[in-house]
C-alpha cells in the first residue's frame, strides 16, 4: 500500500468506527422509557437481557434501556458518582453485601411490593430492595483431578496443602468478599486462624472471578471458588459434568442478587412494575440458562435436569448487611495479616 | 562604514559559558578567503554567526553593505557548504540539489535543466537519480557545490569542504573551486587546515587564535609572516 | 531553530500539548476531590499501604533490572545480526506483548510455566515433582520481564541502530575486542537510553495490578495500584485514591529523577545515513552467543504466545468471526487504537520539537529549560495517573452536560494516548534529535519551511520512529481495558472488554479465539511499526 492509500484506508477506518460509535439505543419519542442500571454480563447478547426487556415490553407499552457497567460494585461507584441527577429508573444487579451502603446513599425508594411468592432460603426480605436471583458460593472441584472433595469449609481449612484451591481477593472481588464472609461465619473469632491454614492450599488469590475460573480450567488448580450453580453452565452448555460444586456440611454462603427503584426515578410507576415482574415467572423463568443463578419465584417450566443435580445446601449463611458494611474493613484486615504471613 | 566590502564584523561578540570570542573584520568582494586557525580557535562560530546559525550577543554583521541581525538563514545572501552530511541522505542528488532554487521543490522544467547543468559543470553528469549514500565523500561535496551554483549567492561559505578527501581529490576540487569562482565571481570563505589549500586557492587569508583575528593579509604577506607564532606553527615554519 | 514564525508555531503546538495533558490531569483530580469534599484527614499511611509500597518498590524494581539485563545482549544481537531470515519476525515478535491484555498473557504463561504447563510437564518427565513455580516473586518476576524486556530491546535496538557507522570501522581498525567494543562503544549508547527505558519498565511494573494478584500467590503480593483500586472502587473514598495515586508519583518521580542523573542522553553524532556494516560479527564466539540470545528471545517470547495462539484454535473461529458484535467490537477497538496512537503521537512530537526550539542556542533561558523538564517529566509520570482516577474525575466534570456515554469515545481515547505517550515519547525523542542535529543547519540555510520541510525533509527519515511509535501506541491502546470498563456503556464494546466477558461468562474458548483475534490485530499494528524497517546496504545503487 502507498502512503497515501495507507492514509485513506486509515481514515476511512476512522470514520466507518466514528459511525457505530455514535450509535445508540435510543427510543422512540411516544413510548415511555424505563432505564435500567445493570452490570454488564447481564445485558450480553447470551444474558438475560434482552429476552427480559422483550418480555416486558410486551406488558407495558414503554420501551427498556439498559446502562451496563463492569459489576455489582461498579454500579454502585456509578451511582454515587451520578448523584441525585442519575437517569437510573432501576438498578439491578446489586448483592445483599452493598444493600446497607446503597441505602445509605438516600437514593433508592422503598418498592412497596408484599413479594409473597418470593422465596429465598435465609429468608431475605428488605424494604427497599427485591431479589430477582441467588446463588450459594461453594468450592468447584475437577473430578479428573480430585476424587475425594473437601466435605466441609473444615475439610478444606485443615486438609492437604498440596491439592490447592484458586481464590478471589476480597478487596477487589464480590465473591472474594463471600468467601471471607462465609470463613467469618462459621468461624467467628477463629477466622484468623482458619485463613493462616488455608494460607497454604491458596495457590494464589486471583482479583477477579474470571482470573481465578481461568486458571482453575487450564488445569493450575483442582479447586477453585466459584458458586453451587457453576457447573450447571457445563453440563447444559457443555454436556459434561467433569467439574462440580463440591457441598460443605457447615452450609454455603449465599449470595442474593436485588434490584431496586430509585427516588429520581422518571417513571416511578413503571419501575414499580418492572419490579413486580421481575418476580414474577416470565422473568424468573428466563434467568436460571442465562445468568446461571438459582430464580427466587415460580418458573413457568421447571429447571432444566441439571439444577436438579446441582447442590443444595442444608444450610445458609447470610450475614446482615449492616454488620458487613460496619466490620468489612476489619475483618479485611484480618484476611490480610493471616494471609501476608510467612 | 564601508559599503564595499561583501562580509563586515563590526564588535561581534559571542559569549560561551567559559569563553569569549571577538570578531572585528571587512573583507572585500570577489576573492578567495582563506580562514585558518588552530582548532577551537572559533573558525566554526565565525561561519555561524555570518551564516546567522547564531547571533551573536554584541555588535552587528553586515554583508554587502545590510545588516543581518534577525534574518533567517535563508534570507542572508549567503550559501553553506559543511564538512559533511550536506545531503539528505533520503531523497536524490537531482532533488537534493534542487532545494537551492526552491525550499519547496517546485521546479520546473527550466530548473531541471539548471540542475542537470550545475551537476556537469561539477562533473556528475548523469548522477540525478542516484542516492548520497551510493557517492564517494568528494562526490558529495561536488553535489554540495553544485547546490551553491544553483542558488546563486553573492558569499558562499565553505566550512573545511576537502577535510574529508584524499590529496588526489582534494587538488581536484581546489581547481574545480578555482573555475566555479572564476564563472561566478562571488566572494567564498573556506575554512581549512591546509597551508596546500592557501597557497593554491586563497586571494587573502583570516587567520584566528583563541577567539580573536590575529591576521588579515593577502596571501603573499601572510605566507612570509613570521612574526606570530601560532601563524608558524600554522605554516610549519619551525 | 532559526525561522522564527515557524518556531512560534512549535512552540504554541509544544505548551497547549503540554498544558492540554496537565489540564486532563488535575481538572479530572479536582473533580474527585471536590465531589469528595475536599482533603480528608484520613490516616494514609497506616502500616498496610508501608507494606504495600515496599512491596511495590522491590517487585518493580527486581522486574527493571532483570528487563534491562536481558534486553541488552539480545539488543546486542540483533542489532550484530543486521540481515538473517526472519529477523523482522522477531522484532515483531518483540512488539507483541505488550498489545495484549496482561490476563491473556498471564494465561499464556501459565501454559509454559504454570504447575501444569510445558516446562513442569517436561520436568514431571524427568522424575522431578513441581520444580519450577509460578505463584509468588518468580511469577510476577517472569512476566513483568516477559511484557517488558522485548520493549527494553527495541529501544536499546534502536539506540544501537544510531550509532554512526564510522564507529564501527574504527572499532574494527583498532582491533578493538569484543569487551572494549561494549564498553566504549555500545554501552555509552545504552547507558544514555537506560534511564528513559528504566524508568518507563520500572512505571509499568510499579502501576501492574492484574498480573501482581493473579501470579502473586497471595495479598502479600500487593501493589498502590491494588489499594487505589480498592479505595476508589470498593470504598469509594476518592481522597484515598488520589492520595495514593499522588504517593505513587512522587515515589517514582523520584525515582527517575535519581536515573536522570545518574545517565545522561549521548551527545548526537551525525553519520552519512548508511546501514552500519558490523565488523565484529564475524567470529565464531559472537556468531555463537548471538544465535543464542536471539533463540532465547523467540523462544521466551514466543512460547507463551503460541499458547495464546494454540487455545485460540480451538475456539470456533468461524462463528466468532461472523458475529456482529465481535465486528463491532473489531472496529470500536481500531478507531480507538488510531485514535489515541495519531493524539499522542501527534503531541508527543510537537512537545519534543518545542523542547528543543527552545533549549537551543547558548543560552537556554530557565524557563525554557523548565518546560523541557515538564515536558520529559509529565510524558513519564503520566503513565503513573491510574486510568480509574481519570475516567471517575471525567466521568464527573461531563456529566453535566448530558449523557456521558456520548462522550465516552473521546476520554477514552485521550486516556489512552496520554498512556502511550511514555512509549511514544522514549521512541520518538532520540530520533528527532538525531533528525535534528544532522538537517536544522543544512534546512535553516536552503530556507526550506514548513509542511515542505515536513514533507521533504523531515517525515522521510523520521518515517520508521514514527511508524514504531505509532504502532506501539496502537498496540497498547489495543489491550487496554482499564479506560473502557470506567465508562462502560453497552454502545463501546471493545475486543478486550468483550473478551473479559466472554471469560467472566463461562465462555471460555470464545474468550481464548478473542485472544487470538487481538494477537493477530496486534501483528498487523507491530507489521505498520516494521514497515520502515528495510536497510539500505552499504555502498550499493539502489
Amino acid at each position: 500500500m502507498s502512503k497515501s492509500s495507507q492514509l485513506k484506508f486509515l481514515s476511512r477506518l476512522a470514520l466507518a468506527a466514528a459511525a457505530s460509535l455514535v450509535f445508540t439505543t435510543g427510543a422512540s419519542a411516544a413510548d415511555k422509557t424505563l432505564t435500567v442500571y445493570t452490570y454488564e454480563s447481564f445485558i450480553t447478547e447470551w444474558g438475560p437481557g434482552a429476552k427480559v426487556a422483550e418480555a416486558f415490553e410486551k406488558t407495558c407499552e414503554c420501551k427498556v434501556t439498559y446502562v451496563g457497567v463492569a459489576d455489582g460494585v461498579e454500579l454502585l461507584t456509578r451511582l454515587k458518582l451520578e448523584g441525585a441527577a442519575s437517569k437510573a429508573d432501576i438498578v439491578l444487579g446489586l448483592d445483599t453485601n452493598l444493600v446497607a451502603e446503597a441505602k445509605a446513599t438516600g437514593f433508592f425508594a422503598p418498592h412497596g411490593i408484599e413479594a409473597k411468592d418470593v422465596k429465598v432460603p435465609g429468608d431475605f426480605t428488605d424494604d427497599t430492595f427485591l431479589p430477582y436471583d441467588y446463588g450459594h458460593f461453594a468450592v468447584v472441584y475437577d473430578t479428573q483431578t480430585l476424587k475425594t472433595p473437601p466435605k466441609s469449609l473444615k475439610d478444606l481449612v485443615e486438609g492437604d496443602p498440596s491439592q490447592k484451591i484458586v481464590i478471589e481477593d476480597p478487596r477487589t472481588s464480590t465473591p472474594g468478599l463471600g468467601l471471607l464472609l462465609w470463613v467469618k461465619a462459621v468461624y467467628g473469632d477463629e477466622a484468623g486462624a482458619a485463613w493462616a491454614k488455608l494460607k497454604d492450599r491458596v495457590l494464589t488469590v486471583t482479583p477477579g472471578w474470571s482470573e481465578a475460573y481461568g486458571l482453575f480450567t487450564k488445569g493450575e488448580a483442582p479447586m477453585v471458588l466459584s458458586y453451587t450453580t457453576s457447573p450447571a453452565y457445563h453440563m447444559v452448555a457443555e454436556n459434561t459434568d467433569r467439574y462440580q460444586a463440591a457441598e460443605f456440611s457447615e452450609g454455603h454462603y449465599i449470595q442474593i442478587e436485588v434490584a431496586g427503584m430509585t427516588k429520581s426515578a422518571k417513571e416511578p410507576e413503571l419501575a414499580k412494575q418492572f419490579l413486580g415482574f421481575m418476580t414474577g415467572p416470565e422473568f424468573q423463568s428466563i434467568i436460571p440458562t442465562t445468568n446461571w443463578m438459582m430464580p427466587v419465584a415460580a418458573t413457568k417450566e421447571p429447571l432444566p435436569e441439571a439444577f436438579g443435580k446441582l447442590v443444595n445446601p442444608a444450610k445458609t449463611f447470610l450475614l446482615p448487611s449492616e454488620d458487613v458494611a460496619a466490620n468489612r474493613k476489619a475483618w479485611i484486615d484480618e484476611w490480610l495479616a493471616a494471609m501476608s504471613k510467612n | 562604514m564601508n559599503p564595499g566590502s561583501a562580509v563586515e564584523l563590526v564588535g561581534v561578540d559571542i559569549l560561551y559559558d567559559t569563553t569569549a570570542l571577538h570578531f572585528d573584520c571587512a573583507i572585500a568582494p570577489g576573492g578567495i578567503v582563506a580562514v585558518a586557525g588552530a582548532s577551537g580557535s572559533g573558525k566554526s562560530t565565525l561561519f555561524h554567526v555570518i551564516a546567522g546559525f547564531e547571533e551573536p550577543d554584541r555588535g552587528e554583521v553586515r554583508i554587502q553593505g545590510k545588516t543581518m541581525s534577525g534574518q533567517a538563514p535563508s534570507e542572508r545572501p549567503v550559501s553553506v557548504i559543511f564538512q559533511d552530511n550536506n545531503l539528505f541522505a533520503h531523497l536524490d542528488i537531482a532533488t537534493n540539489v534542487g532545494f537551492g532554487i526552491s525550499p519547496s521543490l517546485r521546479l520546473s522544467a527550466g530548473d531541471r535543466a539548471r540542475i542537470d547543468d550545475a551537476l556537469g559543470r561539477v562533473g556528475l553528469d548523469g548522477f540525478g537519480k542516484r542516492l548520497p549514500p551510493t557517492l564517494s565523500g568528494g562526490e558529495r561535496q561536488r553535489v554540495a557545490l553544485a547546490r551553491a551554483l544553483v542558488r546563486h549567492r553573492p558569499l558562499l561559505l565553505l566550512d573545511e569542504p576537502f577535510a574529508a578527501l584524499d590529496p588526489g581529490m582534494r587538488a581536484g576540487m581546489r581547481a574545480l573551486l578555482r573555475d566555479l569562482h572564476r564563472q561566478e565571481n562571488n566572494t567564498i570563505l573556506m575554512i581549512t587546515h591546509h597551508p596546500d589549500d592557501v597557497r593554491a586557492l586563497a586571494d587573502s587569508v583570516l587567520f584566528l587564535d583563541q577567539g580573536r583575528i590575529i591576521a588579515h593579509d593577502p596571501v603573499e604577506r601572510f605566507l612570509e609572516r613570521r612574526d606570530m607564532a601560532a601563524i608558524n606553527r600554522f605554516l610549519g615554519n619551525e | 531553530m532559526f525561522a522564527p514564525a515557524e518556531n512560534r508555531i512549535t512552540i504554541t503546538a509544544g505548551t497547549l500539548s503540554l498544558g492540554g495533558i496537565l489540564l486532563f490531569v488535575c481538572l479530572a483530580v479536582a473533580a474527585l476531590l471536590f465531589q469528595a469534599g475536599g482533603f480528608g484527614n484520613g490516616v494514609l499511611f497506616d502500616a498496610y499501604i508501608w507494606r504495600v509500597t515496599r512491596f511495590t518498590l522491590l517487585q518493580a524494581s527486581l522486574s527493571t533490572l532483570l528487563s534491562v539485563l536481558l534486553a541488552i545482549p539480545i539488543a546486542r544481537a540483533l542489532a550484530r545480526r543486521a540481515r538473517f531470515p526472519g529477523r523482522v519476525w522477531v522484532l515483531r515478535l518483540m512488539a507483541l506483548p505488550l498489545g495484549l491484555p496482561v490476563l491473556v498473557g498471564a494465561l499464556g504463561l501459565i501454559e509454559i510455566w504454570g504447575r501444569q504447563g510445558v516446562l513442569n510437564t517436561a520436568l514431571a518427565g524427568l522424575g522431578l515433582q513441581q520444580p519450577v513455580s509460578i505463584y509468588g516473586l518468580f511469577g510476577i518476576l517472569l512476566a513483568h520481564v516477559f511484557f517488558n524486556m522485548p520493549l527494553v530491546a527495541r529501544l536499546f535496538l534502536a539506540g544501537l541502530e544510531r550509532i554512526p557507522s564510522e564507529y564501527w570501522r574504527t572499532a574494527a581498525n583498532l582491533g578493538m575486542p569484543p569487551a572494549a567494543l561494549f564498553r566504549f562503544v555500545e554501552w555509552p549508547i545504552l547507558r544514555g537510553l537506560l534511564p528513559g527505558a528504566a524508568g518507563l519498565v520500572f512505571m509499568l511494573c510499579a502501576t501492574s495490578f492484574t498480573l501482581v494478584l493473579t501470579l502473586g500467590g497471595g495479598p502479600a503480593a500487593s501493589t498502590i495500584e491494588v489499594a487505589i483500586y480498592q479505595a476508589l472502587r470498593f470504598d469509594f473514598d476518592p481522597q484515598r485514591a488520589i492520595a495514593l495515586s499522588a504517593l505513587q508519583i512522587v515515589m517514582t518521580g523520584a525515582l527517575l529523577l535519581v536515573l536522570a542523573r545518574v545517565a545522561t542522553e549521548p551527545a548526537q553524532s551525525v553519520t552519512g545515513g548508511r546501514a552500519s556494516m558490523r565488523y565484529d560479527a564475524d567470529t565464531g564466539l559472537s556468531r555463537l552467543s548471538d544465535t543464542g540470545w536471539i533463540l532465547f528471545a523467540l523462544v521466551f517470547i514466543g512460547a507463551p504466545l503460541t499458547a495464546v495462539v494454540g487455545s485460540g484454535l480451538r475456539a470456533d473461529l468461524a462463528k466468532l468471526a461472523g458475529d456482529p458484535t465481535v465486528h463491532r467490537a473489531l472496529i470500536t477497538s481500531i478507531a480507538i487504537a488510531v485514535g489515541s496512537a495519531l493524539l499522542c503521537v501527534g503531541i508527543a512530537a510537537a512537545m519534543i520539537r518545542a523542547a528543543g526550539t527552545v533549549t537551543a542556542g547558548r543560552h537556554a533561558p530557565t524557563l525554557a529549560r523548565f518546560f523541557a523538564g515538564a515536558v520529559t517529566a509529565s510524558t513519564s509520570l503520566v503513565l503513573l495517573v491510574p486510568p480509574v482516577v481519570l475516567g471517575a474525575g471525567w466521568f464527573l466534570l461531563l456529566r453535566p452536560f448530558g449523557d456521558v456515554a456520548r462522550f465516552a469515545p473521546a476520554i477514552v481515547v485521550a486516556i489512552n494516548g496520554l498512556m502511550a505517550l511514555p512509549f511514544v515519547h522514549r521512541i520518538l525523542a532520540p530520533a528527532m534529535a538525531t533528525h535534528a542535529a544532522r538537517t536544522d543547519r543544512l534546512t535553516a540555510s536552503l530556507g526550506i519551511r514548513g509542511l515542505h520541510r515536513l514533507r521533504w525533509i523531515d517525515l522521510p527519515p523520521l518515517k520508521k520512529p514514527l511508524l514504531m511509535a505509532f504502532s506501539f501506541a496502537m498496540a497498547l491502546s489495543l489491550g487496554d481495558l482499564g479506560a473502557v470498563a470506567l465508562f462502560g456503556s453497552q454502545d463501546m464494546i471493545t475486543l478486550p472488554w468483550l473478551l473479559y466477558s466472554r471469560m467472566g461468562s463461562y465462555r471460555t474458548a470464545d474468550a481464548a479465539g478473542l485472544a487470538l483475534f487481538l494477537g493477530l490485530l496486534c501483528l498487523i499494528f507491530t507489521m505498520l511499526g516494521t514497515a520502515g524497517d528495510r536497510r539500505v546496504p552499504e555502498g550499493r545503487n539502489t
